[in-house]
């Protein structure tokens, strides 16, 4: 008896100590450097970008409708002659707040799912894997503009439609990783130590499947940006007049500035959307080759 | 086999049945009241009930439920509250046209996809493979809107090679449709190179390691003829199976595609039935688009197994 709780106590010091190593090997990684930068950029938009923007990116200046980039407005100006580079980089707001709160509401529902899924197994595990199967076939800027039309556009609603909806696809992943650890030794002590389902599941199985719990977040980070603009774009995210990257170019759409030949209000923040899914995928596909190493 | 194949049909219909479930709650359950939704909240108490008793919503739900699913099942896929007629010509001609848009799509991006993937297979870990693998990946990451607006760009506005709307017109040459069409499918071939290449250079690398490959070297084949009849026939067939769950994300940014384009097709079908808050239409686009990726999956399995003699018996056992 003695052997065995030497070995469910020593698993858990031997992670820890792993993840330190890990991390400091990321940081060595070029990719992940210039993807962190990236993001870091954005987010210092997001947070003091009205601040620093050279315009207010809501003020109208009616006489200068339509202008191309010059030195005073280096992105040009709308149709309604706002300033495009304060717009972008105030823009940066709401889907930085959306995407990362929908991404962990999807990853902390769906961890709990899947390992649930994967722990009891049997009906359960069978009918959600059936509901998890349906959900795929309809893709998920569909599935979410279903909801959003049916409840009403707002950041609220885009993060609990969004989370939702990642909710049983993390699961699934979750699930998986949780069924090669099933038949694990360590697993198997502690359901010989009389441990309740949940203290198995969270205090023992989570510590192990973490790694690809983290893949996974990162993962759908990015898909929820590509939602979130998507959704913006279509006029189902944020709504005008607040300054967002998709609605914008939506607006620009919508006053056909690309057939006028106004580029610029549509191209650049549509380069802003390109860099911040750009700089999360440079951070995952670091983050899985220090993991898979 | 039979066994098998009445296996698939089952879980077939399951998944299309939990669909129609997600459809009918999103579509029917979650908007509350439909009469008020398009009467907007000026309109009298009196009229949004007399529009909820037309439109037949102030039924229990069940029933509205069995009603709409009896009808599906008989081809019935609703009455459109803005046009007030069926919506089956609607999804008919919508669904035509996008299948015409991801037809062509498909063209282009499946024969370059698995050349893409088996070039970067043939130099794995050098250049060309990370320029081949980064690179799909990167475009397979945006939103369509985004290299759809570039394109737009450099090629209708600034170069004028291309038109920027994908209608033709009515009664336009299928010379013109194909012209029109391009600069849409290009996005879409986009978000499609990424997946289907990282599926053929696996299935390449592997072949490449293969006992059969070796002996088939070892035995003095020409190095083109091993890879022809050795390495493609086998690793193309996991490719088929991706191409096949590629259609619904394809279909996913159809909406945004047709929409930025402003084309007539399931997309933008799905798109202004959400602006006129017209439910009926919605779901049934958003349940046809469902069927499309059921069917394609079916086919890929159906596909899969024809080509590969050894999932057949193993299905059969």
């Amino acid at each position: 008896m003695s052997d065995v709780t030497a070995e469910v106590t020593v698993s858990v010091p031997l992670a820890a100590s792993a993840v330190p190593g890990r991390w400091r090997l990321l940081l060595r990684r070029p990719t992940f450097l210039a993807g962190a930068a990236i993001v870091l950029f954005w987010v210092v938009c997001a947070v003091f970008g009205s601040h620093f923007a050279p315009d207010s990116p809501l003020a109208q200046q009616l006489l200068l409708t339509n202008t191309a980039p010059s030195g005073a407005h280096w992105f040009g100006t709308d149709s309604l002659g706002r300033d495009v580079l304060s717009r972008v980089i105030v823009g940066s707001r709401d889907i930085l707040v959306i995407t990362p709160l929908a991404t962990l509401l999807g990853t902390v529902l769906g961890t709990a799912l899947g390992l649930a899924m994967g722990y009891f197994g049997g009906a359960f595990d069978l009918i959600v894997s059936r509901f998890v199967e349906a959900l795929l076939a309809l893709p998920a800027v569909i599935l979410a503009f279903l909801f959003i039309v049916a409840l009403g556009p707002s950041t609220t609603t885009l993060i609990i439609v969004i989370g939702l909806i990642f909710t049983p696809l993390i699961a699934r992943t979750v699930r998986s990783s949780v069924l090669t650890e099933r038949h694990l030794d360590y697993l198997a002590s502690a359901r010989l130590l009389g441990e309740k389902p949940l203290r198995i599941m969270f205090v023992e199985i989570l510590p192990n499947v973490l790694p690809s719990i983290l893949v996974e977040f990162t993962v759908r980070l990015g898909y929820a940006i590509f939602t979130v603009a998507s959704l913006s774009f279509l006029g189902f995210g944020v709504q005008p007049p607040t300054p967002d990257w998709g609605a914008d170019i939506a607006y620009g759409n919508q006053n056909a500035a690309l057939q006028s030949g106004y580029w610029w209000q549509m191209l650049f923040p549509a380069l802003a959307i390109a860099s911040l899914v750009i700089a999360i995928n440079l951070i995952t596909d670091s983050i899985e080759q220090v993991l898979s190493s | 086999m039979l066994l098998f194949l009445l296996r698939r049909l089952g879980l077939m219909v399951l998944t299309l049945w939990i669909v129609s479930l997600i459809v009918f709650f999103a579509g029917q359950v979650l908007p509350g009241d439909p009469g008020r939704a398009i009467l907007g909240n000026l309109a009298s108490v009196q009229s949004v009930q007399i529009l909820d008793h037309q439109l037949g919503v102030d039924r229990p739900l069940l029933v509205r439920y069995f009603t709409w699913i009896g009808g599906l099942l008989h081809g019935n896929m609703g009455t459109s509250y803005e046009f007030r007629s069926a919506v089956e010509p609607f999804v008919r001609a919508a669904l035509i046209n996008s299948l015409k848009l991801a037809a062509l799509a498909f063209v282009i991006v499946v024969p370059l996809s698995i050349l893409g993937g088996v070039v970067a297979a043939l130099h794995a870990g050098r250049w060309a493979d990370r320029l081949i693998s980064v690179t799909g990946l990167t475009l397979a990451s945006l939103p369509e809107f985004v290299p759809g607006i570039v394109l737009i760009v450099v090629f209708g506005v600034e170069l004028k090679w291309l038109p920027v709307t994908a209608s033709a017109g009515q009664g336009a040459s299928i010379g013109s449709q194909f012209q029109h069409l391009i600069l849409p499918a290009i996005p879409l071939v986009f978000v499609l190179f990424g997946y289907i290449a990282r599926m053929a250079r696996a299935g390449t690398i592997e072949a490449l390691a293969s006992d059969y490959t070796r002996t088939a070297v070892l035995k003095g084949l020409p190095r083109w003829v091993v890879i022809r009849r050795h390495v493609l026939r086998n690793s193309l067939l996991p490719t088929i199976t991706v191409i096949a769950t590629q259609t619904g994300y394809l279909i996913g940014g159809l909406v945004v595609i047709e929409y930025l384009f402003n084309y007539q097709g399931i997309g933008g079908l799905i798109y202004k039935a959400a602006v006129q808050k017209d439910f009926p239409m919605l779901e049934a686009g958003v349940l046809t688009i469902g069927v499309v990726y059921v069917l394609a999956t079916l086919c890929a399995d159906l596909l899969l197994m024809a080509l590969n003699p050894r999932l057949r018996a193993g299905e059969a056992s």
